[in-house]
């Protein structure tokens, strides 16, 4: 059994990342994030971790990375801002392969923007915000639990898949008190790096020929190599065509291709739902909300939640667009996700989005708005 | 008499051995490349050695 | 033997002939030859740029990340396991330019690290343009009318900034640079040695400094050592590389502070 607490959304993303085993902390404070770096700064210590405040974005992502080439489940938190000066370091990550969670608690940009309140500004950034061709995994908390849970998945893809992973929160989630579960370490499944078991000489950590290469860690008998320029199975440099297509392609593949191991979805009322809001985070809450309204109204609504957001949930999201009359894309941007909905729309049904950028987060009454509009067609 | 062994796969050709030596055991060709001329005046001070930058001079007792 | 740290196959290094680097690598892996380090508990992690690409050429655990950003990854690297002996190799565009802020904290938060910014006084990897240790009036590929800004002197700064150790040598004196690594080495906490060395192919060409023996000669000439420094006037100085050893002192690192931190909360071990 764990136990029940009445907690932040960001102080449950720290007991997550530990419950998960992460055991060091390299971070910036930044609103609406700073609680996690708060906690982690309690926390650690008592479990003979190590939080360390850094000088800036650049060098917490950097610090994050090392200690997890050190062997250790790292973990960061930020907003906007820092996500874009930690966008060059997440690519040594995405290259080298380094496990670790970046938590990005959005506000309202762009730039320092609406520094306390909510957003989803950043969803493509996640997807995109460092250079080169690359996949990564975005998991998106819609309650305190979620925080909690999903940070321990958060990690644990982290290790499956030898990638980077953004918790990509918000500030309605990350400053929102709930009821949570602790859950108890027996009720977790927690995955730990797949070190390597061959002859030491015989390590290549970049040799991803018959599936992922286990990783190592500095210090122990598997000399390796991390490199940030494109490298050979060994970690030496290589710039040979043949090579850079190969890493990568793998960089791609080894999430695309596991798009429905790593896909998290919520379906609530979908067996019958005609409008169907496809959401995320903070404004799912809203969605939920709405779709109940509508349905005491007698519209057939029904909600798909993304938790994973990246790689995309192509069944799910497939499935939906497949049966709705229409669907309702709530967002608390100008329509970000909206653009992977509307590529998937082969029938041609309307996609509308719900947008809201002022710093407010989505009510749902605007969203009942938009169900009983499109209803009505 | 000290052995100087020069890897000339590893040799760029720079100078910096034959300009610094104490002893100037070097000699050059006319395309710069060094040979231990005068082994004899070796003192084993490994000056060349130390300031190879290619790792290509190593001075060994003989 | 530095041959077992040297990866052979790697060789002839890329750098340029009389390129002050190797110079500077051999020093290094001569100290950790010494100490008998094993290429499993060392990690060499570099930046970007010629000195960016100094772990290409061991065979200890290496980590190459970004421009400016090695000291950083040490920091993690180091923190998350203590028994490993960390290395920071960084050229003067990493150390002070582009990643000057990193060096002054790293300085400060004194995790026990070893870092040697090799200062060859510009960018060589990119063509040889002005850096932030480039001099006053130097001509450059984007000072071509020569320099209208000053240099770092790159020593004062890590030693303003807390540095338990900071040391600078050239690659000239390289029984000097020996010691000082050695030295850098054995100073637990953030240790810090410049290393001033030639770039003949841009800033020597540039500035009609001459070949590779003749920058040498350039580097020894313009030499200064600490003590007789202390006597010289601001303008006499001018030009002068000044070596020694500026700060030396014992100073708690903070993997032990914050031992002591975890110690008192739990009476425990890091796990």
């Amino acid at each position: 059994m764990g136990e029940f607490r009445f907690m932040q959304g960001n102080e449950a993303m720290t007991e997550g990342a530990i419950a998960a085993g992460a055991r060091f902390y390299a971070g910036y404070p930044i609103t609406p994030s700073s609680e996690v770096a708060e906690t982690s700064s309690i926390r650690l210590p008592q479990v003979g971790g190590l939080y360390v405040q850094m000088e800036d974005e650049i060098g917490s992502m950097a610090a994050l990375i090392g200690a997890s080439a050190s062997g250790k489940k790292a973990y960061t938190a930020t907003s906007g801002p820092g996500l874009s000066l930690m966008a060059e370091n997440l690519g040594v990550a995405v290259m080298g392969e380094i496990p670790c969670v970046l938590i990005d608690v959005q506000r309202s940009g762009p730039s320092t923007g609406l520094a306390t309140k909510p957003a989803q500004g950043d969803v493509l950034q996640a997807r995109w915000g460092t250079h080169g061709d690359h996949s990564i995994i975005v998991l998106s908390p819609s309650s305190v639990q979620d925080c909690f849970d999903l940070m321990v998945t958060a990690f644990n893809y982290s290790e499956q898949y030898r990638t980077p992973v953004i918790f990509l929160s918000d500030e309605i989630i990350g400053h929102l008190r709930e009821q949570v579960i602790l859950r108890s370490p027996e009720e977790l499944e927690i995955v730990e790096r797949n070190e390597p078991t061959c002859d030491p000489k015989e390590y290549r950590p970049y040799d991803h020929s018959v599936g992922l290469a286990p990783l190592s860690h500095f210090g122990s008998p598997y000399v390796f190599k991390v490199n940030g320029s494109m490298h050979d199975e060994w970690g030496r440099p290589c710039a040979r065509p043949d090579n850079a297509d190969r890493i990568i392609r793998h960089l791609s593949e080894k999430i695309e291709a596991h798009a429905e191991e790593i896909a998290i979805t919520r379906k609530y009322n979908m067996d019958d739902a005609e409008i169907v809001l496809i959401c995320y985070g903070g404004a799912a809450r809203s969605a939920l909300s709405a779709m109940k309204k509508a349905r005491e109204k007698g519209i057939k609504a029904g909600v798909l939640q993304l938790v994973t957001l990246w790689p995309v949930p192509e069944k799910d999201l497939l499935a939906a667009m497949q049966t709705a009359k229409a669907v309702v894309v709530p967002e608390l941007n100008l329509g970000q996700y909206i653009g992977e909905v509307a590529k998937r729309n082969a029938r041609n049904i309307p996609v509308r989005g719900v947008n809201r950028i002022d710093g407010q987060p989505i009510f749902p009454a605007q969203i009942l708005e938009a169900i009983e509009e499109e209803a009505a067609k | 008499m000290k052995q100087i062994e020069i890897n000339y796969k590893w040799c760029k050709k720079c100078g910096i051995c034959a300009a610094f030596c104490p002893k100037n055991v070097f000699d050059r060709d006319e395309d710069g490349k060094p040979s231990a001329a005068r082994p004899e005046d070796c003192i084993g001070c490994r000056l060349c050695e130390m300031r190879c930058p290619d790792f290509a001079v190593s001075v060994q007792e003989g | 033997m530095i041959q077992d740290y040297l990866l052979e196959e790697k060789l002839p290094l890329f750098w340029c002939a009389g390129c002050g680097n190797g110079i500077v690598l051999q020093a290094i892996l001569r100290n950790i030859d010494r100490r008998g380090w094993t290429r499993e508990n060392t990690v060499i992690t570099t930046g970007i740029g010629c000195w960016g690409k100094a772990d290409d050429y061991v065979t200890t655990n290496s980590f190459h990340g970004t421009h400016g950003r090695a000291l950083p990854f040490s920091t993690g690297i180091k923190l998350a396991n203590p028994d490993l002996n960390v290395f920071t190799l960084m050229g003067d565009g990493d150390g002070i330019t582009i990643g000057g802020n990193h060096l002054i904290h790293a300085a400060r938060r004194n995790v026990d690290l070893v870092a040697i910014m090799v200062n060859n006084l510009n960018y060589g990897m990119t063509g040889g343009q002005y850096s932030g240790t480039t001099p006053k009036h130097a001509i450059t590929k984007t000072s071509p009318y020569g320099h209208v800004e000053n240099g770092f002197d790159v020593c004062r700064v890590v030693q303003a900034a807390g540095a338990p150790f900071v040391a600078r040598g050239t690659v000239y004196d390289v029984v000097q640079l020996d010691k000082l690594i050695s030295k850098a080495i054995d100073h637990k906490g953030f240790s810090f040695v410049e290393v001033i060395s030639p770039c003949p192919t841009h800033f020597g060409r540039s500035n009609k400094l001459g070949d590779a023996p003749k920058m040498m000669q350039w580097i020894k000439d313009n030499t200064v050592s600490r003590e007789k420094a202390a006597s010289m006037s601001y303008e006499e100085l001018r030009g002068k590389f000044v070596t020694g050893i500026f700060e030396e002192r014992e100073q708690e690192d903070y993997g032990t502070a914050y031992q002591k931190v975890i110690d008192s909360l739990r009476g425990g071990e890091r796990e």
